[in-house]
This record gives C-alpha cells, structure tokens and sequence, in this order.
C-alpha cells in the first residue's frame, strides 16, 4: 500500500498557484527529495502535507487514510525544518523523550526509545547538554530524534540542514539517510541543494512554479533527463543549439554554428531544430580530430576538477571538466583547441516553446 | 597587522595579519563562528579592534568611520527597504551622501545593468526572487563607489545551483570593475572557483592563506587538510625512512609507501589523500600501494560518484571519480591504489585526530 498519495493538490495565494494540481506517491519506506528554485513550491507542498498550511483544492492520503481535516499532530508525521527547534530548557534527553512523555508512555519504554535515539545519533555523552552547548549538527540530529521518537512512520524534512556549514551538511545528511533506514521510515525532504538530494534519494522530484517538472531516481535525472529544465538543474550543463543535417539509424548530425555534431539521437528528421546538452564531465580537448573547435577562454582549478571555458562562437561557450593531475598539459587561454563531444552522452530535446534562456532560468 | 577583536574573553579575530593586493579577488574561508564576518566588519569600520592596525591604500583607517574608508560592506542578509523601488535602493545611499539626484540616478541604473536587473528598476524587493535581491543589495554597494568590496556570504542564501551559476558573474564583475574584494563564504567549493586568493581561518586565527592551487595541493596542517576537499584519513607509524620514501605502518601491520621523508621512524602520523587520488585497481595493474577492500556504499553526487570502501584492516576511505568510470557494485570486493607521492603526512595531533578533523 502506498504510504502518502497526494492527488490535484492546489494552493492558491490570491493570483499566484503555489502549487498547480500536484500528483504524488511515495511508497511505503522510500526517501523521496523534492528540489527546485526559490519558490517552485516545494516547501508550501511538504508544509501541506504536515497539515502546517491548507491545500485549497485536492487531497492528500497517508497510509489510505484522507488526512485534510487532521491537525499535524494527529497526522502520525515527524516533521523537522531548518530553524533548528529545540525547547531551550530542555537538555537533549528532555527533548528527545519529549514526545512519549507527552503521550503518557511507561517510564520503561520512555527510557528505552531515548537510549535507542541517543545511541542512533551518537550523541550519548552529551544526554544532559543544553540546546545552548550544542553545535549547529549535534542540535539538528537532536531535532530529528525527537521528530520520530515517538513513532512517527513518515518523517518530512524540511531544509534540515540548510542553516549548517557545507562540511557538516555533507556528513549529517548520511546520518540521516542512515537513521530513516534503521528505522524503516518513510522520508519526504526539501532541500535546494541538488547534491544532497541525489546522493541520498532513491527518487528525485523536480519542481517549478507550482508543478511537478519531471520525477525519478537521481540517476536518471542526471544521465537521461526528459526536460531542459530538469538537465540544466540537476548537475551543470552546455547547451548548443542548431539543426539536424543528417539522420541515419544510428543517431543524427546537429550542425551547431558551422560545425557538425554527432548525436547518438536517432528519432529526429533532416532539417529538425534541436536543444544538444553535454555535461562538462563528459567534454574532452583533443589536438587532432574533433567536432568543434575553440578558443581557451579560462581555465579554473577547482580542486578535484579543473576546468576549461572554451569559446567557440559569439555566444557560444562549451565547459570541459577534467579531473585534477588528469588535465591535457601545457594549454592557456587564449590557445586554440578541438572539442570532443561523445555522441553517446549528448542529450537531444526539442527546442523549448518559450526559448532556451527562459525554459532553463532559475528565477 | 596584528588585528584582534574581543567580545568579552572571547577572541573574535586574534593577532590575525594579511595584506590583500589591490585588485585581488579574495576569499574568506571558515566554519560558523570562525571569525570570517568580525574580520570584514573591521576592515569595514563597523566592529573597533582591541589590537592592531588596519591600513587601506598605507593608511592607518582603525579612526576613520566607514563612510569615508572607500570600503563598502554588503551584509549577509541583504536589507532592502521593502517600501522602495529597486532602483531608489539602489541610489538611496548616494543620494544620502549628498550626491545629486539625476546623477545619483543614472550611476545606479548603470550598476543595475551591471547586475542584469536594469529591467526590474521599478520593481518592489517583495516582487523578486531571492537571487535578484541579492543582486540588487550587491548594486547598492557597487553605487556607493567604493573600491573595497566587502561581500558577506553573498550567494548564501540562494539555491545551490543559482549559487554556482552567479559565482562565476560575481568574479567577473568584480574584475572588470577592477575592484578587490574580500568575499566571506563557508563553501570551499565556491572559495576555489572564485578565488584569487584563499584565506582560511579558524578560530579567529589565519591557518593558511594562499592560491586555491597552492592551498589544495599543500594544506600546511590537517584542518585546512580536511576543510578543503575531500580527504580520506589514515593513522600510521613510520615504520622505515629512506632517501626516496619512507615505509609506513597502519592498522593490523598493513604498509604502505609514500614519498615524504620527513619522519623519523616511530613517529606517529596521519596520512591525508584527497579521494580523488585515490583509485580502483584494474587487473595486471603493478603499483606501490595496493590495499584489499569491500566496497560499502555509493553515492551519486551529480557530477561526481563517490565509493565508500572498509579496508582490509577495518579503516575507511572513499574514493570519487568524474562519471566517465565504471561503478562497481556494493559488497564487491576490489583494491585500491594510491601512489606515494599523493600521501600528504602531518604529525599526529596532540588533541586527537577527531578534534582536527571533526565537522559537527
């Protein structure tokens, strides 16, 4: 049985739809993300679901169970958001125990889920801690125990990690991911950062203005994504425009500004307008025979990547990432190159209605 | 110069000492509570140091108010007036300053151009997007016509995708207004992108300052180490040292080569290297280093795929790789290589390992 099915979920604010007829199901134990820009709606769709904001129009089911008319706390949700919400006078063990206490549990059992927590989050030795005397991490996991502590099944995460430093995001969200799975929970969690979304998901959502964009497992979205928008958002993107001249049964040939690009596309017609997109990941720089050549604009150290802007046309730039201490030696801006592209690895869409610029803007 | 700043005990900034060149686009690197924004509010005259002086263009300014410091500081939570149009934000300050209000005008339309919102002059702050106030907040420190940037977190609190896209503009329009700027950030990735120069500091105090290049490749200790890239630990004791490498001891006698001398045998170490360095074996592969593991996990990262693997004497490490490489699977058992010369080795920490390298 599926554990949450959202159905034509509308939230309207005056002119504006937060949320336009969203569709939704989460199965039983899945750890579902959903990202998008600022004000795609994500978080009016998971404050919905905890029953901190009112659809206007549609339903949202958990466990079969319509839930509308339910307050949050009747919903059976542990729900955790950015602003870290510990009860200040509270120490850890008070707050992670809050809830069974709350709910009249034995002392036995209200002792044996607060060591369980604290042991789940590594947080033992630091039981009688004040919110005060905690980090910003310790602090978060704390809020995440108490949000399931007692015995919520479907766990929403809203930002929860998104007032933390980077290095403590990347290390929290594993413990998180890990703790839903120890528990056999079911997660919802918002989050703009696309990174902590696919490393930890086993189903991605993509929304904008309102809708869903496109839904699957991190891997399809980075490797096939059905929409321009999805490929630019997730992971970061070149974009060549131009037109098939050959089509054949093993892909197309786009000519992009004069040069001929191979595609591994077979499904497009001569004279077919089309949307190329290759990952800087999957450019290489060669010095003998290539699909398009340029010009070296920059050439950034990143750390473990380096990476190469490389103009090709007026207004067209191709990125090329290569890993660090694996970058083609001795090339400066200003030389000129040949570009690689795999004909594999580039995805072909048809030219978004509203234009390139507008169909893939993040505002 | 020997700049300090105490909020009771406690030290903000201590004795920290920096030259920033004109024109140098600097980044300020640090976990929360570091001192990065104390340090910016006293180059900008908004915090008095206890200690030390600052000098702007060889002048002593720790007397001078801001306003006349030619250095502007652009706060982390941008603070648009919600009852004024963008481009009257925007020439506020100028106007207040006494500049005239058709030149004020003008000056501000150009900087909005420069930001790419000159089509959102009449807009309200409530009717943009976040990235878009950002900017508008960005203008306003542009319009004021200082040379000194002093940005705060500015891409902080913008999606991480609209993030990278706007750091590359940042560092351009930085450059080709010829400004130097001192950019605060807890994002090492964004600090490496952007960056002329890297200052890393830690509990009021400058661990490292340097290019990206020069501060990823040497980190001077295991903090900087660690909070810069993605770094796999190893503790060892140095078991032979020779003249072109030295042989080291980890857990359950395993050994392993590297290439730095600079440790006597006995002495206790900690082997740093970056994930990237570290590699899958292929079959009929010959290396130095070759250790057996099981593979725990993978983890998709979007561009990058990063492997957790327990080693055969029950450490960890992780090695990532672009997306061009073939994914093993997890509970397959392989081998992992890393070569000598890629083994960074500091002293073994009075204070532990977990103190130095700890994240929460």
């Amino acid at each position: 049985m599926p554990q949450v099915e959202i159905v034509g979920l509308t939230k309207t604010y005056g002119q504006i739809r937060a949320l336009d007829h969203v569709d939704l199901t989460i199965r039983d134990r899945e750890y579902v993300s959903i990202i998008g820009p600022s004000g795609c709606g994500k978080t009016t769709l998971i404050k919905c679901i905890a029953g901190i904001i009112e659809p206007t129009e549609g339903e949202i089911r958990i466990d079969g169970r319509v839930v509308n008319d339910l307050k949050p706390e009747e919903r059976g949700v542990g729900y955790v958001f950015q602003e870290i919400a510990l009860f200040p006078n509270m120490n850890v063990w008070d707050n992670i125990t809050y809830g069974p206490r709350a709910k009249g549990w034995p002392a036995e059992r209200i002792r044996h889920i607060g060591r369980e927590m604290l042991e789940m989050i590594g947080l033992q030795a630091r039981y009688n801690s004040y919110p005060d005397e905690l980090s910003g991490g310790a602090s978060q996991k704390t809020a995440v125990s108490r949000a399931v502590s007692s015995g919520a099944i479907l766990l929403l995460l809203d930002e929860p990690l998104g007032a933390l430093d980077s290095k403590v995001r990347t290390d929290l969200r594993y413990k998180v991911r890990r703790l839903v799975q120890d528990l056999g929970l079911t997660a919802i969690h918002v989050t703009h950062d696309q990174e902590e979304a696919m490393s930890i998901s086993d189903r991605v959502v993509v929304m904008r203005a309102g809708k869903i964009v496109e839904e699957g497992s991190p891997m399809q979205l980075y490797s096939v994504p059905r929409d321009v928008f999805t490929a630019n958002f997730v992971g970061e993107a070149n974009f060549l425009q131009g037109a098939v001249v050959e089509a054949g049964e093993k892909g197309a040939i786009v000519e992009v500004s004069g040069y001929r690009v191979g595609t591994g596309d077979s499904s497009r017609g001569v004279g077919e307008e089309v949307v190329l997109c290759v990952r800087p990941e999957f450019v290489s720089i060669e010095s003998g025979e290539s699909a398009l050549r340029g010009v070296i604009a920059e050439q950034i150290f990143q750390g473990s990547v380096v990476r190469y802007v490389i103009s090709v046309s007026e207004g067209l730039t191709i990125s090329a990432d290569y890993p660090e201490g694996l970058e083609p030696r001795g090339l400066n801006p200003g030389d000129g190159v040949g570009i690689v592209v795999p004909p594999e690895k580039v995805l072909v869409y048809e030219p978004p209605r509203e234009g390139l610029a507008k169909a893939i803007s993040l505002e | 110069m020997d700049v300090s700043k105490r909020f009771g005990r406690i030290f903000a900034i201590h004795r920290v000492n920096l030259e920033i060149r004109d024109g140098d686009y600097v980044c300020v690197l640090g976990p929360t509570g570091a001192g990065k924004t104390t340090l910016l509010k006293c180059i900008a005259g908004l915090e008095r140091v206890d200690e030390g002086e600052i000098l702007l263009d060889g002048r002593r300014v720790n007397d001078f108010p801001p306003e006349v410091r030619n250095a502007v500081y652009v706060p982390q939570h941008y603070a648009l007036f919600p009852h004024l149009r963008v481009l009257e934000n925007v020439s506020f300050g100028p106007m207040a300053k006494g500049v005239r209000r058709d030149e004020a005008l003008v000056n501000s339309h150009k900087m909005l151009e420069l930001v790419r919102l000159d089509k959102r002059v009449d807009s309200l702050p409530q009717e943009l997007s976040g990235g878009m106030q950002q900017r508008v907040a960005l203008a306003r420190g542009l319009a004021s016509g200082a040379r000194l940037l002093l940005l705060d977190e500015p891409l902080g609190a913008l999606d991480a995708r609209l993030r990278i896209e706007l750091r590359y503009q940042l560092r351009r329009l930085a450059k080709d207004l010829g400004l130097t700027v001192v950019h605060v950030t807890h994002d090492q990735a964004e600090a490496m992108t952007i960056a002329d120069t890297i200052i890393v500091l830690r509990e009021g105090m400058v661990e490292q300052m340097g290019s990206p290049f020069h501060i990823y490749q040497r980190p001077v200790n295991l903090f900087v180490a660690n909070f810069i890239g993605d770094t796999n630990f190893l503790e060892g004791i140095v078991s032979e040292r020779g003249t072109e490498g030295s042989t080291l001891e980890l857990r359950r006698s395993l050994h392993i080569k590297v290439a730095d001398t600079s440790y006597l045998p006995g002495e206790r170490v900690v082997i740093a290297l970056r994930q990237e360095k570290t590699h899958l074996m292929s079959a009929g592969m010959r290396a130095a280093n070759a250790i057996r593991g099981r593979v725990q996990a993978i983890r998709l990262l979007g561009d990058f795929i990063k492997c957790e693997i327990r080693l055969e004497n029950e450490d960890s490490v992780s090695y990532k790789f672009l997306r061009a490489g073939a994914i093993p699977g997890v509970g397959e058992s392989v081998m992992i290589t890393f070569r000598p010369e890629d083994c960074m080795i500091f002293p073994y920490p009075s204070t532990g390992l977990s103190r130095e390298v700890e994240t929460t």
